[in-house]
């Protein structure tokens, strides 16, 4: 029984990791693959970690199991602060639909790199007239 | 019978990694600045875990566990370690020449 869930987990871990690299190939914009890579790319790998642990069973893999997903747990979202606020400060461009930028003013930018048009197409349809 | 489909679900599930994979590595490639490079390195090292979490089942062997948390920590260093380096270091965040007057 335990086997089978933990084939579950393992299938749909391994399809949200699927997912959250699409989202970072894809993503119109840096702070949104940040967003796609940090959420669910810890939410398959933790996914992915306990299917392990239900598959083996043994009580030595799920301590270590969920050791290593808390940790991830912990230390994504640090993660995805610095490396956000890195990319704001050095002048990552926004995408060109963002309504309103809310650091402005707050975070210094420097060397405000002029949006060129990335491989990744206006593909939500939703540019705004400026 | 068993067997044979968690040989499945264990392919399928490397197969789904490698896919996910080739597409960081393509963010990787294609950039296009410094920032995007590193959170495409960072969903590698994520991939990673779950690609040492999948080796434990595999090869039959508790200890790629131990692995996946050391990749896990790796990761998060090197995130750290470059965010450093592109807020506060010389790394140019994208090609010069494509320095522009600001989008208001």
């Amino acid at each position: 029984m335990s086997q089978w869930i933990g084939a579950v987990l393992l299938l749909g871990g391994s399809i949200v990791c699927l997912f959250a690299a699409i989202g970072v190939l894809r993503l119109p914009d840096f702070f949104m693959r940040m967003h796609a890579a940090t959420k669910a790319g810890v939410a398959g790998a933790g996914l992915v970690l306990l299917g392990v642990a239900a598959f083996d069973g043994s009580t030595a893999t799920w301590i270590k199991a969920m050791l290593a997903v808390f940790f991830l747990l912990v230390t994504t979202p640090v993660a995805g602060h610095l490396i956000g606020r890195a990319g704001y400060v050095s002048g990552v461009p926004l995408w060109r639909g963002t309504s309103e930028d809310a650091l402005d003013g707050v975070l210094p930018r420097t060397n405000i790199i002029d949006e060129t048009p990335d491989d990744a197409p206006d593909h939500l349809g939703t540019t705004r007239a400026p | 019978m068993n067997e044979a489909i968690f040989d499945i679900v264990l392919a399928t599930s490397a197969v789904l990694l490698v896919a996910a994979a080739i597409a960081a590595g393509l963010r990787i490639v294609r950039g296009p600045a410094a920032a995007d490079r590193v959170i495409a390195l960072d969903m590698l090292s994520l991939l990673g875990v779950a690609a040492a979490g999948l080796a434990a089942l595999v090869a039959d062997s508790v200890a790629f566990v131990d692995i996946a948390l050391g990749v896990a920590l790796v990761g998060f260093l090197a995130t750290v370690a470059f965010a450093g380096y592109i807020a506060h270091g010389n790394i140019p965040a994208s090609r010069p020449d494509a320095a522009a007057e600001r989008r208001p």
